[in-house]
């Protein structure tokens, strides 16, 4: 039987795009608990814009799958979570609909691009959410928010009703404030989906326990060199050393595929995203483009109005990586290395189970911080390589520096999300 | 590097608007970015065609899809079930 419910909590760190004025729930393993959903997953009947004013007024016909399997779960959907305009940002900033602001400290990015789910669990508007995450836009502000976010193996979850970004690497993720509640939202959405060309059919996730004695944790160099905070990186190595004290062996390594990865990423889905976001032009949806005019004047006015800056040169970039004269430098330049990114942690996960290390190599920017474009590409260094790679990762809050949250990032191999969660929660509950 | 010139060449083709006034920040930083790519100039192999994902279709089997007005609901100013564009010509 359907019951219902009314939202009316403030919304002060602007978490949310758009909040459901009466929201229905059902009978499930998630009766009654309140999800918020980023604004780039399919909502039928609920305006979804990818945080762009692009797509604004847009309102699906359709459900994406997880949608779907949270209705039937029973979820309680609250609403819409901000986010980085087509999820391109590491601090939320870049979406049309104002910044979110870090319930840690409201003078912080939540990071990004999943800032709006993170902040709605942090402050108690939701208890789950669901993000998406390309190159660590679900790990980024679970870090920076002090919470718990997954990135699942890539084919793990369905991305039938996920408005594109890079196909290649995105997943949706289960962001919680502890593992028990991440493990449950992710055991609702992982499954097969003949509308997702890449779903895999795997069994369905086991029960978490905290298991981590007798594991092997590698632990690469590369993840605590250049560019990584100090205070961060000690703040890591205690939670690392907590692992060894609960019975886990360490084994340090290296990953001398690092110093590509982040070009490699950023080529890849730049490429994609010029190709993906070729479709937006007010004609079947979103803003209303000007009729009369030719139509590519019509277009690029209305693409210059309704993408923000950051999307433009996303599009420009990739569109120049991809042209003739230049694929051969930059995109297949950037596979070449994506493949040595895939051996690395093949090598790695034959000699060991985990691979650990800092999520991101700084706390929460400063709203406003951000500077220059390729300032902000680095703080993605240590989240790309489980995109490129296509393994599951985690980021568990694992203390502080500066005062602010840190969080220890647990990568996995594929399909090992049962291994990575376990071990998580293990070192929350600090057993065994 | 590349010149004003060229990033406004790929603005018109991908009909991305940049302004006059925009054209020099984004050649600026296009230039820093691409001299960051440049380090993948060392990674061996890759000379080629592209490596990456192949496709795997699926049986082309007609199944039921969304209606002509669930698919009308979002464009502007549909016109006998078309959905409308800027003029050609």
């Amino acid at each position: 039987m359907e019951k219902t419910f009314t939202f009316d909590r403030p919304d002060p760190c602007n978490a949310f795009i758009k909040i459901c004025e009466n929201i229905t729930y059902g009978e499930g393993p998630l009766s009654g608990i309140s999800v918020g959903i980023k604004d780039n997953i399919s909502t039928s009947g609920i305006e979804t814009t990818c945080g762009s004013h692009i797509l604004q007024g847009y309102i699906p016909p359709y459900n994406a799958h997880v949608v779907t399997l949270l209705r039937s779960a029973g979820a309680a959907i609250v609403g819409k979570t901000n986010m980085d305009e087509f999820g391109m940002g590491t601090t939320t900033e870049t979406s049309s609909f104002g910044p979110t602001k870090n319930p840690v400290d409201p003078t912080r990015a939540p990071g990004g691009s999943s800032g709006g789910s993170a902040a709605a669990v942090r402050s108690g508007l939701v208890r789950l959410a669901l993000g998406t995450d390309t190159g660590g836009s679900v790990r980024c502000p679970a870090s920076f928010c002090g919470i718990v976010g997954l990135k699942p193996t890539y084919g793990r979850v369905s991305r039938y009703g996920l408005i594109a970004y890079a196909n290649s690497m995105e997943q949706i993720g289960p962001m919680a404030a502890n593992v028990r509640d991440c493990a449950l939202l992710y055991s609702v959405i992982a499954g097969y989906d003949p509308r997702d060309g890449t779903s895999v059919d795997k069994p369905a996730p086991a029960p978490v326990s905290p298991v981590i004695a007798g594991k092997k944790i590698g632990v690469p160099a590369e993840y605590f060199g250049e560019g990584v905070d100090p205070a961060v990186a000690e703040t890591v190595t205690e939670a690392i050393e907590k692992l060894a004290d609960l019975g886990a062996e360490i084994v340090p390594c290296t990953m001398p595929s690092m110093k590509y990865a982040l070009a490699a990423y950023y080529v890849t889905s730049m490429s994609e995203a010029s190709s993906n976001l070729g479709r937006y032009d007010g004609v079947r949806y979103g803003m209303a483009p000007e009729m009369v005019q030719p139509w590519h004047e019509a277009f690029s006015a209305i693409r210059r109005s309704g993408f923000g800056e950051e999307v433009r040169r996303r599009i420009l970039l990739g569109s120049f990586a991809l042209s003739a004269g230049y694929q051969g430098k930059y995109y297949a330049k950037a596979q070449a290395a994506r493949q040595m990114v895939r051996d690395d942690f093949a090598r790695l996960f034959a000699e060991v189970d985990i691979i650990a290390g800092p999520t991101m190599p700084t706390v929460a920017f400063r709203l406003g911080e951000a500077a220059d474009p390729l300032s902000m590409y680095l703080a993605d260094i240590l989240t790309v390589p489980a995109n490129l790679a296509g393994i599951p990762a985690i980021s568990v809050p694992c203390g502080e520096a500066h005062d602010l949250p840190v969080g220890l990032q647990l990568m996995g191999r594929h399909f090992a999300e049962d291994e990575i969660l376990s071990a998580a929660l293990a070192y929350e509950e600090g057993s065994a | 590097m590349v010149s004003e010139e060229d990033v406004a060449h790929i603005a018109a083709i991908t009909d991305v608007g940049v302004d006059a006034s925009e054209l020099k920040l984004f050649t600026g930083q296009f230039n820093a970015i691409l001299e960051y790519f440049d380090i993948l100039d060392s990674v061996e192999g890759g000379n080629g065609e592209p490596v990456g994902p192949t496709n795997i279709f699926r049986e082309d089997v007609v199944v039921q899809s969304l209606s002509q007005e669930d698919v009308l609901r979002n464009s502007t100013d549909p016109e006998d079930g078309f959905i409308r564009a800027p003029r050609v010509i």
